[in-house]
């Protein structure tokens, strides 16, 4: 019988990862109106108990897929996999105006440069004072600062040890959470409350998942400006780490 | 009907995305550029022209608006999924580099935000015979 009914749920994963996935945002909604008096967003606590489910789904399975390995809740891996999520931000952009997405168009240009640049410095930097020296490594390490689709993508291309790999994917897990988790609390501060500033925070920040869910828990309405830009931020940093970045790191440790 | 919108958007999505792997494989990187971006430049141009000309009927969009509403749901199924442990057994390396990548950006997010007002706060104040439409 017990048998019966989990067979018939592993076949409903996507029903359950809807109903999962709303009760979790009902409470944090809860949470948000009962402890923070709506000063902490409803979906910027959703987002952290995302995030807490995760690391208990990582923990429990040892998988890398957080809550989504449990085969009960694989759903949630559909749900908030990269087709629907495209889909789902492609949407919020009905709606948004086109002139304010132009107007932004060549800062915008400016923060994709200069927020790949300060990443990979950073990572990079870091990587040094760990007292890596050759090229490959610390540009590797400095692309998985950009976001963790850049550090893999530069490491492969270059030819880095998996250790350096796994690290480089690490520092660009951090950023994305890290940006989920503070962009809501530090908005008002950076002067995040207008589509022109969500669109260079967008192409200075550039991950694409910590954007979009920093901007959820923020101001919905800025979502697409946001986004808009850090669709470009991924791809930039692809090109320049394994080519530009790499040559300038290797003129400095040969 | 609801569908209308709905496939309208899957329409721009995979459009939007088709031209994102071009660009990527034009450049030689590995990865979509700016997919996502021209997904939604897509939907905007499209839902104008479509309601300029009266074929857009709010059922249609409908169908659009609530994918918007389930962007949040979405977004938080997608953090469910992130390897946190991974994250956090990357040790001190991933941690500085990936904190300090953060807080640095998000320092530079002022300075770079006036950056794109100056012009405009100078065209309005001092030199009004600049053009707005070359501010890009």
């Amino acid at each position: 019988m017990s048998d019966v009914l989990y067979q018939a749920l592993l076949k409903n994963g996507l029903l359950i990862a809807f109903a999962f996935v709303g009760a979790t945002v009902g409470v944090s909604y809860w949470v948000s109106q009962r402890f923070t008096a709506g000063r902490l967003h409803g979906s910027a606590i959703a987002v952290f108990a995302g995030l807490l489910l995760a690391y208990a789904g990582g923990v429990t399975t040892g998988g890398k897929n957080g809550i989504a390995d449990v085969p009960a809740l694989a759903g949630i891996g559909l749900l908030g996999g990269s087709m629907l999520r495209d889909f789902a931000i492609v949407a919020t952009a009905f709606g948004a105006s086109f002139a304010d997405l132009r107007r932004s168009g060549l800062p915008v240009v400016v923060a994709l440069f200069v927020g790949i640049l300060i990443s990979f410095l950073c990572g990079a930097m870091v990587a040094i004072a760990f007292g890596y020296r050759d090229a490959v490594s610390i540009t590797t390490l400095g692309a998985g600062a950009v976001t963790y689709i850049v550090g893999p993508v530069t490491g492969a291309a270059l030819g880095a040890t998996s250790e350096v790999m796994a690290l480089s994917i690490a520092a660009g897990l951090v950023k994305a959470i890290l940006v989920m988790l503070v962009t809501p609390l530090v908005a008002k501060r950076i002067g995040l409350d207008n589509p022109h500033t969500a669109m260079i925070f967008g192409g200075t920040l550039g991950t694409n998942s910590g954007v979009a869910a920093g901007l959820a828990g923020t101001d919905p309405k800025l979502v697409p400006y946001g986004v808009m830009a850090a669709t470009f931020y991924t791809g930039l940093g692809c090109l320049l780490a394994p080519s530009v970045l790499f040559f300038a790191i290797r003129l400095v440790f040969p | 009907m609801v569908i209308y919108g709905v496939a309208l958007l899957a329409l721009c999505s995979v459009l939007g995305l088709l031209m994102g792997e071009a660009l990527g494989y034009l450049f030689g990187v590995k990865s979509n550029v700016g997919g996502v971006g021209f997904a939604m430049v897509l939907l905007i141009g499209m839902t104008g022209w479509l309601t300029n000309r009266g074929w857009f009927k709010p059922m249609s969009a409908s169908g659009i608006v609530f994918w918007s509403g389930m962007y949040i749901p979405i977004v938080v199924a997608m953090a469910a999924q992130q390897n946190v442990v991974g994250a956090i057994k990357g040790g001190p390396i991933a941690l500085l580099a990936g904190a300090g990548s953060v807080a640095l950006s998000f320092a530079l997010v002022p300075a770079l935000a006036r950056l794109g007002r100056a012009p405009r706060a100078a065209a309005s104040n001092s030199a009004p015979s600049s053009k707005p439409k070359e501010q890009g």
